[in-house]
């Protein structure tokens, strides 16, 4: 009896957490592969007798549509410009506050790491605000400064830019907090043996520092080009996609033919290419990693 | 003697380099921290400002006449007592869930069991799959399930996470065995082993998983925005959304209700960041 016990207990322990991710991860990949070969819509929802197979209907037509086209061009958009500038950018803070002595150096790392706690939404609407082409406080600042006003959210090309900028904000922090448990774990006796010959603070940075980061800025760029493949949240409150479709990512795109038009076998096909290239993207970063790592 | 002079001169040299180097940087993180606290400073003095203040083409830091009347409005016009409520609900179900993944970790931590690892490679797996691949598929499951535009319809996707469960794992691994098999020994029952020793010990990873987990509760706006048909069921997040579509040109209002969304978490934050940030080097995202 005792040994049926103990035989049953971490099946009662893993049991919930088994049940709801199995029911709520695992199983939907394969509920999006076959309804990607439907057109289920509304009406699908409603009597399934009306959903018919269409094949690979849905995939032939999502990548010839022109919005899905522009959403994949947006979204490269934002990874090529907005991937480098977060590792620039969080692993230069983290140096810097790396570097610091003082009890104030502390402090920093609270004010920087603040944005990424926020809420998307109260985020965004804040943004808003400041963006305002007329009662924003940006162009405002830009008016004292004697320089023309910039059309944050209403030209194609600056709206992007305008929400890179607003993610790059809540991005830092976490990945300045990566970065600097990456460099408390660098032992110190390496730079003690650099400066004895003679190394100065930039060499120390370029023959040391960098390369035994190597592996939190791998980490650092595959969760971060992740998540700008996945970027949703800030077009869609800020922009909601405008102005012509600038801003739609692929992310909006599958929600709005889900969510807005209930197409979704469409929205499906459309998540499952995005899926792919994903897995994809991630695979190549691997293979460069571990070439990296011969030499 | 002479180059002891020279060490010297140049040793007291170093030291002012290096001091002037010291507050260039700390001069350099202060700008940049100003920057980036100014979307926060700017949302919350808005918040207190008139509206006329708000929309006033020549903006002003500070409130020239203070007023609490946003909120008041967000409270007694829009309903924000309702939304409130609702997000609470969707914290305390958030911790249930923290509870279920810390149950898991201990479970693939401290016990062996047939189709252990498979199961557990099948949870971090799930780690890879993007939300935008499962939310339509989810929100069908939980339509057949009679489940939309409910309660349990927004917690039940989210209750259990894998990442939640490594982590758990990871450091509960740790306890060593003659600690539970004392226990029970003396007769307690597993869950009381669990219970009384095991989670315990296992405050530190607690504390912050509670942490990130309140905030991710608290900022929960996607699941509720698909899910919740019916405004009784929105969230903060959800009805801030609202708000901003139905008051776009009212900034004080919106303001209010973002200071009424972050301020809290801000607050929350600053109390526990030395766990939050420590917790990342325990967590060994190193």
């Amino acid at each position: 009896m005792k040994s049926f016990l103990a035989n049953k207990t971490p099946y009662f322990f893993i049991a919930p957490a088994i049940i709801l991710l199995s029911l709520f991860s695992i199983l939907p990949i394969f509920v999006a592969l076959f309804i990607s070969f439907t057109d289920l819509d509304l009406v699908g929802i409603a009597d399934w007798s009306s959903i018919s197979f269409v094949g690979l209907e849905n995939y032939k037509e999502v990548v010839s549509d022109p919005i899905f086209v522009k959403s994949i061009l947006n979204t490269l958009f934002y990874v090529v410009i907005g991937v480098p500038l977060v590792i620039i950018l969080s692993l230069a803070i983290a140096l810097l506050i790396n570097f610091g002595k003082a009890r104030i150096f502390k402090a920093f790392r609270v004010v920087f790491y603040m944005p990424s706690i926020t809420n998307v939404v109260a985020v965004a609407v804040v943004w808003s605000y400041l963006y305002n082409p007329h009662l924003g406080l940006f162009n405002h600042i830009l008016n004292l400064l004697n320089l023309p006003d910039v059309p944050w959210l209403q030209d194609p090309i600056m709206a992007k830019i305008s929400l890179i900028l607003l993610a790059l904000w809540r991005a830092i922090g976490l990945n300045m907090i990566i970065f600097l448990a990456a460099l408390q774990g660098i032992p110190k006796t390496y730079y003690e043996a650099a400066q004895l010959d003679g190394a100065n603070n930039w060499k120390q940075l370029t023959k040391i520092t960098i390369p035994l980061l190597r592996y939190a800025i791998f980490f650092v760029s595959i969760t971060t080009m992740i998540g700008w493949l996945q970027f949703f949240e800030e077009p869609f409150v800020m922009t909601n996609g405008g102005p012509l479709d600038s801003t739609t990512s692929v992310a909006l795109f599958i929600y709005r033919n889900g969510f807005q038009f209930s197409n979704f076998g469409y929205a499906a096909a459309g998540s499952f290419i995005l899926f792919i290239a994903i897995i994809i993207i991630t695979l190549i970063q691997f293979k460069i990693q571990n070439k990296q790592q011969d030499y | 003697m002479k180059s002891s002079a020279i060490s010297k001169q140049s040793l007291s040299s170093n030291v002012k380099q290096e001091k002037t180097q010291q507050w260039v940087v700390g001069i350099i993180l202060a700008i940049g921290g100003i920057l980036v606290s100014l979307p926060f400073v700017w949302m919350i003095l808005s918040a207190f400002k008139p509206e006329s203040e708000v929309m006033a083409l020549t903006p002003t830091l500070f409130p020239q006449e203070w007023t609490i009347g946003n909120f008041h409005n967000l409270f007694v016009n829009m309903n924000f007592g309702l939304y409130l409520k609702n997000t609470i609900i969707v914290v305390l179900w958030s911790f249930v869930g923290l509870f279920l993944n810390a149950m898991a970790g201990y479970a693939f931590a401290k016990f062996e069991f047939k189709g252990r690892n498979q199961l557990f490679f099948m949870v971090l797996a799930t780690m890879m799959i993007p939300g935008q691949v499962t939310m339509i598929p989810v929100y069908l499951i939980l339509n057949q399930m009679q489940l939309a535009n409910t309660m349990a319809g927004i917690v039940l996707p989210g209750l259990v996470g894998a990442f939640g469960i490594f982590l758990f794992r990871q450091f509960m691994t740790t306890i060593p065995d003659e600690l539970l098999e004392a226990a029970r020994l003396d007769g307690a029952s597993e869950l009381r082993v669990f219970w009384q020793i095991v989670l315990p010990m296992t405050k530190p990873i607690l504390a912050v998983q509670g942490i990130l987990t309140f905030i991710a509760g608290w900022n929960s706006f996607l699941w509720p925005l698909i899910i919740a048909n019916d405004e009784s069921l929105y969230t903060l997040s959800v009805g801030l959304q609202l708000l901003k579509g139905q008051y776009g040109g009212n900034f004080a209002l919106q303001m209010a209700g973002s200071t009424f969304m972050v301020v809290p978490i801000v607050i929350i934050f600053i109390i526990f960041q030395k766990h939050i940030i420590d917790g990342y080097t325990i967590s060994g995202m190193k």
